[in-house]
């Protein structure tokens, strides 16, 4: 534990946010209770807060994505700052540039921070290793590695439905081993102390040796998995994963692991449904259950552009402090 | 908190409050406003609000406003670590306000409530109602009613505390600074 966490400053503030591992449950509560005080905004007539006006946000997508990159975008606007969408496949990446060589450029256009989106493992660290001292760096996604606003969206979205994550039930449905959701959302749920986080997959779909490094518990029976559960998250099935192998057919998998009505019966009365989006209606769950009276998928939406704004302020914030300390603000 | 003393202890935080009360029935009748709405800043604002608007009788509920997300010197120190959401109940268009605020020192407070107020509408008016007016002011902003005006050294810090009972303490910067 000698190895400082790359994300945080030498006062343990937050500095960059690349993924939940090594984050503590007290800065996890305080991105929350920021969160809490931005969804706010979205009561304003002016949707806005004059927080983070004159910082460059750049957007940098090398994977497509519609929800997060425009709810990234929303996010900054509501805090005033400038946004740029770097449309990746048709920009320098596509003629060669290398990924060092596009932050390098975007910093001598005084970028402040850039949300990264990209298919490897590792980017937005190897970014982070590599931006300049007031740059910082977001994940937004970075291959099978991490999702960490995604996760910290779900537990504001948990929270404020069922406030004690000590006396929580949460399952997590679907393909686990190839889910950068999934692993955040599991660090997430165990560092705020959730007892009971159960997985539940076909055998193809678990990575091995989860139980032992996540604190999680396994099923490959959904009615069985769900029980007494509080919250069911289902992940997304990518379709490409049908042609390798590793899951027979949509119909075969919806027939098994699908999430409808009667499955989710043995799930405690007050459950909540949830999904990153988008949604497979009829692969991974039901219309009924997606647009059921237990569904908070929507309102996962409208949270991530509150917790992405609360990440952002923060490492935006904390920027320029160096080593001074809060004692120094007066604003009576 | 050790080398705070009390500068004014509750009963006399109360009789101000209810010098207030009257300051602002007059004010109110005098300008014809009958159905003001009352809106008390985080924290101390609120503490001082919910005693104005329970005197005055005020029908409609009273609001809060935390100005974290307004402050300017959000580059120099960060976020506020204690952020809590903004509650008006009801729009503040053409509505005739009553901001509350425990200390008016600076003014910088005053001046992001302001601009907080109005990314929520277009009031008729502002009337800024506070505890406390003290020196320190580095904006052209002032009190139309204020509990007590007071002079302090430069290094002199005044904090209320509450919710319950009410207090006033006066600190030397650095030893407990103010929020």
């Amino acid at each position: 534990m000698t190895t400082p966490n790359p994300q945080l400053d030498a006062q343990g503030r937050l500095k960059h946010f690349l993924t939940i591992d090594g984050l503590s449950r007290e800065l996890l509560i305080e991105i929350l209770d920021q969160a809490e005080g931005f969804l706010g905004v979205a009561q304003q007539a002016v949707k806005k807060v004059p927080l983070c006006r004159g910082k460059v946000v750049a957007n940098l997508f090398f994977e497509t994505s519609t929800r997060t990159r425009t709810t990234f975008e929303l996010a900054a606007k509501r805090l005033s700052a400038d946004v740029l969408n770097l449309n990746i496949s048709t920009s320098s990446t596509a003629k060669g540039e290398t990924l060092l060589d596009t932050l390098r450029n975007l910093e001598a256009m005084h970028v402040d921070m850039f949300v990264v989106r990209h298919a490897e493992s590792g980017t937005a660290h190897f970014m982070a290793a590599h931006a300049a001292p007031h740059v910082s760096i977001v994940n937004a996604g970075d291959g099978r590695h991490a999702h960490p606003t995604q996760a910290m969206l779900d537990m504001l979205t948990i929270r404020r439905h069922k406030p004690d994550f000590d006396q929580l039930s949460v399952a997590i449905v679907g393909d686990i081993l190839h889910s950068r959701v999934a692993r955040s959302q599991m660090l997430a749920l165990r560092t705020l102390g959730v007892p009971d986080v159960r997985i539940i997959a076909p055998r193809t779909l678990l990575p091995t040796r989860v139980e032992e490094a996540f604190g999680v518990r396994a099923y490959h029976d959904l009615s069985e998995g769900v029980r007494d559960a509080d919250v069911v998250i289902m992940l997304r099935i990518q379709r490409e994963r049908m042609n390798s192998a590793l899951l027979p057919s949509e119909h075969e998998y919806f027939q098994l692991f699908g999430l409808t009505e009667e499955r989710l019966s043995t799930a405690r009365p007050d459950a909540i449904v949830m999904h990153p989006g988008p949604i497979n209606r009829g692969v991974e769950m039901d219309s009924q259950v997606a647009d059921g009276r237990r569904s908070v998928i929507l309102e996962q939406v409208t949270n991530g552009i509150a917790v992405r704004m609360a990440v952002m302020s923060m490492c935006l914030g904390n920027q320029h402090l160096g080593s001074q300390s809060q004692e120094e603000a007066t604003h009576a | 908190m050790s080398k705070s003393d009390i500068w004014k202890d509750a009963a006399a935080i109360e009789a101000a409050i209810d010098t207030m009360t009257e300051r602002l029935r007059e004010r109110l009748e005098r300008r014809g406003i009958e159905r003001p709405l009352m809106i008390g800043i985080h924290t101390g604002g609120v503490w001082v609000a919910e005693r104005l608007h329970a005197r005055l009788g005020l029908a409609e509920p009273l609001g809060h406003l935390d100005i974290s997300f307004y402050r300017d010197d959000f580059s120099r120190v960060g976020m506020h670590p204690q952020v809590r959401p903004s509650y008006l109940p009801v729009g503040v268009d053409d509505r005739h306000l009553i901001l509350v605020d425990d200390v008016l020192q600076s003014g910088r407070t005053i001046r992001a409530a302001h601009n907080v107020l109005f990314d929520y509408g277009r009031p008729a008016s502002v009337t800024l109602a506070v505890l406390l007016e003290r020196d320190g002011r580095e904006l052209p902003i002032a009190a139309d009613v204020a509990g007590f005006e007071a002079g302090f050294g430069a290094d002199e810090q005044i904090k209320l505390s509450g919710p319950e009972p009410l207090l006033m303490l006066r600190a030397r910067r650095g030893v407990n600074p103010i929020r």
